[in-house]
């Protein structure tokens, strides 16, 4: 794994609503996404978590530009994301493609799986014939698949299948950079682990770089290097994969990972019953943690935790004011 | 998850024979008669040039106002001697083309308003739409004599004052499909496929739309027929001598007392066209539209048809609260049966809690849905076996007394509390509902008892809460409202099925542990369905693992977790991550399962099993038993580290 960046992410913010209205009002806003500063690097994987709304999807999209950032900045190999996105949305999506949640929702129901697969190799590529009849052979072994199945309609595939087939898609124009919105979560669990397993070779074979986003912590484990925990639209931990779910330093991560149910582990910790976020049109001004945090002080309540390194390891950072310490691990 | 497998189910038969769109159509006998006569109007409207026909506009006063079933003139003549029959021909003929090539020019510029509209949103959404709404904003009629009066009388401009009024209803109908469209997955994906905004909207949103314009298209060419005649009847459409049935209607109109057959008969003619047109139009509508097409047409009955080929006799002892021993669920469909419960026995004592684990389409979800009746009917039906709650053969009992029973004795939780509730009614007014349906009790009292309910389900302020509607709770509180209302009226067991799958992790900790704490409290049996061990292992006393519509383990939740005895569980187990264990190569399940309409002889698993052996794959693989509530449906189970050959 090399040190250099692959994918730059500085105060990346998106705002959805705002503005005013033709009188002057203010209108509503959410902060869907708030301040994020991450670093990708060449060949790793990723791993974001949150649970719903915390804003890991909107992080996604910007990241392949399907949507674009109000406020910070996004830069890829050096160059800025956002501009490219606007400029050559096509350049950018030679090098950063996107996986989907929902695989069979994500191809078209009226095209066959050639015609969606041939998109990005005419449209990003510009390949002819003989040259996309040659990849499309590569891609369906790629990810498994009978090259038979090339002239059918999506409708006649498994979730698995498809997943697959959404993979190579992504895969089709060669890119660096794969943005996987929960690739998995769709799909019955024999089949989550045929896709992973494929996610796994297909990246050390064409050397890729993956963002993995999920809620499922284990499946995040199971593949990341690096986590970042997402709450609230912030990033509540970053580190390396092995020390944030071994020593858990934010409240909320200790949170997720006693409440992710695993067999043959029969008492859950759950915490109290307030379990609502904070009001998205009305944040509180300190950690939006806050009320249902353990560890919580008027300081918490006061001003928003910077993301800070712990003093024993650098690259684990947390954004608390007391943070566990490597000693109360799970 | 239930609803996916068996929405899954008529999507797969398309392969294997579904009837085809236009056998559909013909089994529809209005739609069919429909198809008959316009077919037969348009032949002779296309013959009427070959046809032995009077000129239509040679007069001839002499034979003026000649009565229908006269020698030279079938159907009588007009006022001005011309031959009624060849008029009307000629006349539909001409009015049926104006009504097709009205109709397409406003579904090609209505239905590129929309799209385009509907695809780009924003400003040019507001600006297209406002001035369709302006056009709707004129009464139609006079819209088209408004244009018609500008352009000049005509039948050509008449096409064009029609087609321009009904571009609207174009515009609206494709917006609206287009906008869903738009904001697809698939849209997103060919935008990172590199296409253009131009080819997406035309490469992949109007191949989807497609349909919606046929359909709108099916139902608006006898209202433009109409039309065209209402301006013809004015003398503002096809000017004479040229025919068309408007004109006719109108010519007669005059001398309708004197000689009523002259407008009669173009008048039934209008009605016996636009009437096919219409039927035709509907039949074409169920076909395409994908809602009916997904069945909404059919309208299951209250309680699943009970067709039992086999009842089991009843347990001389009654020792579990719930019994049911060889359950079959078929459906039916398109001529297929899919056996999706092929033969379950589970027994649920006081106070347990019994897990029925497997993945999508094993038929867990069906048999928790027969037991009280709730697959729907057509296409479902109880096949064979039984089920005992206490003493009473639930598939036996009468509906008045299943209705008692739905919702006191055994209540359901289901996986999304959003759709459960209504969300048109506050939490309170729905739980006094259930309590009142069951209880003979006062308002006051059932609200009183509704608060307690949400106190015991520890939802924090109860009072207060029971005036919230169900989109002002978060949906961990909605799941705790629903398990409230399932235990509303001291139910003997709970069917939850995946109630904690659509909840975050940090929720479903706490559904979790709230209903670990309840079932204890009450003392409720509950059928705990999902699809995943590390929730079973949270709250299940016991596991049935299902596979294709048939149990093939069951025992308490240590001893399958620790040593499975069927390679499913096994692979089943192997193939999740577990958290902690992050260096663990997955062990997937290669395959698929097998369809529930063509299932192998012997072991259902035996395709996708690495211990497999001859005999697997022929006769009827038993459920043995191998010590107390433990059994495994394998002839080669695993012990411990191998397999047991």
């Amino acid at each position: 794994m090399s040190e250099e960046a692959l994918l730059a992410i500085e105060n990346a913010e998106r705002i959805f609503g705002g503005g005013r209205t033709l009188f002057g009002t203010q209108l509503p806003a959410v902060h869907a996404v708030q301040d994020i500063t991450i670093d990708v690097r060449k060949g790793e994987t990723l791993g974001v978590v949150g649970e719903s709304g915390c804003g890991k999807s909107t992080l996604a999209r910007l990241i392949v530009g399907l949507d674009r950032p109000t406020g910070g900045a996004i830069t890829f190999d050096g160059r800025d994301l956002v501009a490219d996105a606007a400029s050559d949305p096509r350049a950018l999506a030679r090098k950063v493609q996107y996986v989907f949640q929902d695989p069979v929702s994500s191809l078209n129901p009226r095209k066959t799986i050639r015609s969606i697969l041939e998109a990005p190799l005419i449209h990003l590529l510009g390949m002819n014939k003989t040259q996309r009849a040659e990849r499309l052979t590569e891609l369906m072994d790629a990810v498994n698949l009978a090259p038979e199945f090339l002239d059918r309609y999506p409708h006649e595939f498994s979730g698995g299948q498809a997943q697959r087939i959404g993979i190579a898609r992504a895969l089709a124009a060669d890119p660096e950079l794969i943005v996987l919105d929960e690739p998995v979560s769709a799909l019955d669990v024999s089949v989550q682990a045929q896709v992973l397993n494929i996610l796994d070779d297909l990246k050390a074979r064409f050397g890729l770089t993956y963002v993995f986003i999920s809620h499922d912590l284990s499946v995040v484990e199971s593949v990341s290097d690096r986590v970042a925990v997402m709450y609230f639209g912030r990033l509540a931990e970053v580190g390396p994969a092995k020390s944030v779910f071994a020593a858990p330093r934010h409240p909320y991560t200790h949170l997720l990972l006693n409440s992710a149910p695993a067999p043959g582990k029969r008492s859950l910790v759950p915490e109290d019953a307030n379990t609502e976020l904070p009001d998205p049109y009305n944040p509180p001004p300190g950690c939006a943690f806050y009320a249902r945090c353990p560890r919580g002080t008027d300081e918490c309540l006061a001003a928003r935790p910077p993301l800070l390194a712990a003093a024993s390891d650098p690259l684990h950072r947390a954004a608390c004011y007391h943070p566990h310490e490597k000693t109360s691990a799970r | 998850m239930s609803g996916a497998a068996i929405a899954a189910k008529p999507a797969k038969k398309k392969a294997t024979g579904r009837p085809s769109s236009f056998r559909l159509l013909i089994n529809n006998t209005l739609a069919a008669t429909g198809l008959v006569v316009l077919t037969l109007i348009i032949l002779i409207a296309l013959a009427a040039p070959l046809l032995p026909l009077a000129d239509p506009d040679v007069t001839a006063p002499a034979n003026r106002l000649q009565p229908i079933f006269s020698p030279d003139h079938v159907l009588g003549t007009d006022a001005l001697g011309r031959d009624i029959l060849s008029r009307l021909i000629w006349g539909t003929r001409v009015s049926l083309a104006v009504g097709i090539s009205a109709t397409l020019i406003a579904a090609f510029f209505g239905s590129l308003i929309g799209l385009v509209a509907g695809y780009v949103g924003g400003r040019t959404d507001n600006l297209l739409m406002r001035g369709i709404d302006m056009v709707m904003a004129f009464p139609y009629i006079l819209l088209a004599l408004a244009i018609v009066a500008a352009l000049g009388p005509g039948l050509i401009n008449a096409l064009y004052a029609i087609a321009v009024v009904n571009i609207p209803f174009f515009a609206r109908n494709i917006r609206g499909i287009t906008i869903g469209l738009s904001r697809r997955e698939f849209v997103d994906a060919a935008r990172l496929s590199g296409k253009s905004h131009v080819n997406i909207l035309f490469g992949e949103i109007l191949p989807n739309v497609l349909p919606v314009i046929i359909i709108t298209m099916s139902t608006t060419i006898g209202w433009m027929i109409l039309e065209t005649a209402g301006l013809s009847f004015l003398g503002l459409g096809a000017q004479p001598p040229q025919a068309d049935l408007g004109s006719m209607l109108g010519e007669g109109r005059k001398i309708l007392f004197t000689s009523p057959h002259v407008s009669i008969i173009p008048g039934l003619m209008i009605f016996v066209l636009v009437m096919s047109i219409n039927l035709f139009g509907d039949g074409v509508r169920d076909v395409l539209d994908p809602r009916l097409k997904s069945g909404a047409l059919s309208r299951p009955v209250a309680r699943t048809a009970v067709k039992r080929t086999d009842v089991p006799e009843a347990p001389a002892e009654q020792d579990a609260v719930l019994d049911v021993k060889a359950l079959r669920t078929e459906f039916e469909i398109g001529g297929d049966i899919y056996k999706a419960v092929g033969g379950v026995d589970l027994k649920l004592r006081q106070g347990e809690c019994l897990g029925v684990i497997g993945e999508s389409g094993s038929g867990k979800s069906v048999t928790a849905m027969s037991i009280m009746g709730l697959v729907p009917t057509p296409p479902g039906r109880i096949a064979g076996g039984a089920a005992w709650l206490e003493h009473e053969d639930l598939f036996a009992l009468s509906d008045e007394r299943i209705r008692q029973l739905r919702g006191s004795a055994v209540s359901h939780v289901f996986q999304d509390p959003l759709s459960t509730l209504h969300p048109l009614y506050t939490v309170g007014y729905q739980l006094t509902e259930a309590i009142m349906a069951h209880q003979a009790m006062s308002h006051a009292h059932a609200t009183e008892k509704a608060a307690k309910l949400l106190e015991l389900v520890r939802i924090p302020n109860p009072a207060e809460r029971l005036k919230a509607y169900p989109h002002e709770l978060s949906g961990g509180m909605r799941q705790r409202v629903c398990i409230a209302m399932a235990l509303a009226n001291d139910a003997k067991v709970i069917i939850a099925d995946e109630p904690t799958t659509a909840l975050d992790v940090t929720v479903q900790a706490q559904i979790l542990s709230l209903m670990n704490t309840l079932q204890d409290e009450t003392n409720t049996a509950t059928l705990f369905i999902t699809h995943d061990f590390g929730v079973v292992s949270a709250i299940c006393d016991r596991i049935a693992v299902m596979y294709a519509g048939r149990i093939v383990e069951t025992g308490t939740t240590e001893e399958i977790l620790a040593n499975p005895a069927h390679p499913y569980t096994r692979k089943l187990i192997d193939c999740v991550p577990v958290l902690g264990e992050p260096g663990r190569r997955l062990d997937a399940i290669e395959g698929r399962p097998p369809v529930v309409n063509r299932l192998p002889a012997g072991c259902a698993f035996a395709d996708r099993c690495p211990y497999v052996q001859a005999d697997c794959r022929s006769g009827e693989i038993p459920l043995t038993e191998l010590g107390r509530d433990r059994a495994v449906r394998c002839i080669h189970p695993l012990t411990g580290e191998g397999p047991n050959v």
